[in-house]
């Protein structure tokens, strides 16, 4: 790419590449049980467990797991409300817990069930607090403001105290606001959670644009698998504190192993379809369920039944997270057993 | 479409070497207005800013309903009034309480009043960070470039607080006129000295409450129990209380600094403990002394949220 053409020279290109790093970094909690009306227990827990990657600049990452994966805790600890217990952490060359403040001016933060901003004040109320207190200079202000009142549609809802806005029209609001002062990063924890459609795919485009555009680096935590498809080109998984899967989002579906729901309306009640390399797994009435591997294309599979049987109406259904994340954690733990014998074997 | 050339115009001023557009704040902001060092001069400065400006956005939320505003900030004076009402009634059974006239009293209960209204002003809602610690929204506080404390300090600011310090200066106001003292400029200037300082320890007890908060996040009854609490032992004279409970409001909490100690000695009336003279002046002192270590205690607790997260 030309991008390494123009930064090779002197050490950019090493420091964007290394834009967020993580080394060995670790999260322990001290999990207090009530035993007793004063005693109590001590138990540790490894929120997460030596975990290591890195982000260049520019780059769109997924960040998906269970509740309690201990996706949280790693935001909390790239943005600098929690020290990490071990390890090293940077962000653009930042020790976010030693320089939380200095760290503050070169990201965007948003939380998905916690709101920004001023309930009972008009939206521009609070970007206005944003221009302030993120000294951010005036022209610049007006013209990310602008911008984001273009992209966001969020011109008619500027005088609009917030609590009068939808879900959707908040959480817009809460995105504009964390990207006036021009962060490098944008780290969003479930951004879509409870929005409508429309909203979610407007959210989508959003960042897509604004990656594209601005070349802003974004880390987004969710429980939707379409956010991840079709906002980032590679997804970590994490699950009991550990990564599990850093790649792209295909490669999920072949390392899950996991697979896709035909679901497929028949004229009438026939014997379940056959259509190898997909087996029926549900039968009710007219309707059939078939399930594929996930890593292949449905339109073959889509044709055949086609072809061959009375169609009325058909939908391909994704592979819910869970399930993805719940046999790549068996595969996984297999495929180190596997590498640990070749490994023996080699030597 | 001309809008995104715009975009791209701009980019390219000097300073955007990087090919992706992003700058650093620095090279994005320029030297002058990026805030620079973090030492703790500029960290008071920081503070004091965003204090500021949030205090300012409360207000204007506030105002938002603005007869609800009134109908507080009313309601606020006529509650503390009560409050005083109660001296005044026992005052009409006796002619004086623990041997002190009701003008002395009233005098010990403005000092109290203005104090504790002062601080209840600038820091009042700190017992509110314990919910905001249990719901998550402490996070949001510590993603600003902005000290912590200074944006809990600032949380709900309301003037309606302004009604519990007007009513403290009308009862100082009456105790100040009708105290039958001979006023020497010292003790005339000790009266702004008491409540300023008093204001200090008040807000050095709001803000190690606070700070308590982190490691338990009920515990908002037990900081009410020492600020108002202590608001309320203080508009007694010392004399009704047990010799203990004295000497932990000298020695321990120094809550008697607020107007125990030096309106002693603007009354002329001994200390029911045996303190040197002297002692009445150090207020100021011992506000200072409280308000560091509060800062420590405030500063441990910041950092025991950040490495448990709870």
């Amino acid at each position: 790419m030309d991008r390494d053409d123009m930064n090779g020279i002197d050490g950019t290109e090493e420091r964007d590449r290394h834009f967020i790093e993580l080394d060995r970094v670790e999260k322990v909690f001290d999990v207090r049980k009530k035993t007793g009306f004063l005693r109590s227990e001590r138990r540790e827990v490894r929120a997460v467990d030596s975990i290591s990657f890195t982000v260049a600049r520019g780059e769109m990452v997924g960040y998906i797991g269970p509740n309690g994966a201990g996706k949280s805790t790693t935001i909390k600890m790239l943005t600098g409300i929690l020290t990490p217990s071990g390890g090293r952490v940077r962000v653009a060359g930042i020790d976010p817990s030693r320089e939380r403040t200095r760290l503050a001016h070169r990201i965007g933060v948003v939380f998905g069930q916690r709101t920004t901003l001023w309930w009972d004040l008009p939206l521009i109320d609070s970007y206005r607090l944003m221009h302030r207190m993120y000294r951010i200079p005036d022209a610049r202000y007006r013209e990310n403001l602008d911008r984001c009142v273009e992209l966001l549609e969020l011109g008619d809802l500027l005088d609009v105290p917030v609590r009068q806005l939808s879900l959707g029209q908040r959480m817009r609001g809460d995105i504009a606001a964390a990207l006036l002062h021009d962060p490098e990063v944008l780290y969003l924890d479930e951004p879509t959670i409870g929005l409508d459609v429309i909203s979610k795919a407007k959210v989508r485009e959003f960042l897509r644009d604004l990656n594209t555009e601005r070349g802003t680096t974004v880390l987004l935590t969710t429980h939707d698998l379409q956010d991840i498809e079709q906002v980032c080109r590679r997804v970590m998984v994490i699950d009991h504190g550990r990564l599990m899967y850093d790649g792209p989002i295909a490669g999920l579906h072949e390392v899950g192993d996991s697979e896709r729901t035909l679901v497929v309306d028949l004229e009438r009640e026939l014997p379940p379809i056959e259509a190898a390399p997909a087996r029926v797994v549900k039968v009710e009435g007219p309707r059939q369920w078939l399930a594929f591997p996930a890593s292949e294309s449905a339109a073959p599979l889509v044709a055949r039944v086609a072809a061959e049987y009375p169609l009325v109406d058909l939908s391909v259904r994704e592979p819910d997270i869970e399930a993805v994340i719940a046999t790549m954690y068996a595969e996984q733990a297999d495929r180190a057993r596997r590498a640990g014998e070749a490994e023996e074997a080699v030597s | 479409m001309a809008e995104t050339e715009q975009v791209n115009e701009t980019r390219a001023t000097p300073g955007s070497h990087s090919s992706h557009g992003s700058r650093s704040p620095q090279e994005a902001y320029g030297e002058d207005l990026w805030p620079g060092p973090y030492g703790p001069y500029s960290r008071l400065r920081d503070g004091l800013r965003a204090y500021r400006m949030i205090a300012a956005m409360w207000i204007r939320s506030t105002m938002a309903y603005r007869a609800s505003f009134a109908m507080t900030a009313f309601g606020n004076f006529a509650a503390t009034s009560f409050d005083f009402l109660t001296i005044l009634l026992m005052f009409s059974q006796v002619d004086e309480l623990g041997g002190y006239s009701l003008p002395e009293v009233a005098f010990l209960y403005g000092v109290v009043g203005v104090a504790f209204g002062l601080t209840d002003l600038v820091i009042g809602s700190m017992d509110r960070l314990g919910s905001r610690v249990r719901d998550g929204t402490l996070d949001t506080l510590l993603v600003r470039p902005a000290p912590v404390l200074a944006q809990v300090a600032a949380d709900k600011f309301a003037l309606r607080r302004l009604g519990r310090i007007a009513q403290g200066l009308f009862v100082l106001g009456y105790a100040v006129a009708v105290l039958d003292i001979a006023w020497t400029p010292l003790k005339v200037l000790m009266v702004p000295m008491m409540v300023l300082s008093g204001a200090m320890i008040f807000g050095a007890v709001f803000v190690a409450g606070g700070a308590f908060q982190f490691v338990a996040q009920d515990a908002s009854e037990v900081q009410n129990s020492f600020t108002y609490g202590g608001g309320t032992l203080l508009q007694y004279p010392p004399s009704i209380f047990a010799k203990e409970l004295v000497r932990g409001v000298t020695f321990v909490v120094p809550l008697a600094f607020v107007n125990w100690v030096p309106a002693l000695y603007v009354l002329g009336r001994p200390y029911p403990l045996d303190l040197p003279t002297w002692v009445a002046f150090t207020p100021p002192l011992v506000g200072a002394g409280c308000c560091v270590l509060a800062g420590l205690v405030w500063r441990a607790g910041l950092r025991s949220y950040r490495s448990t997260g709870s």
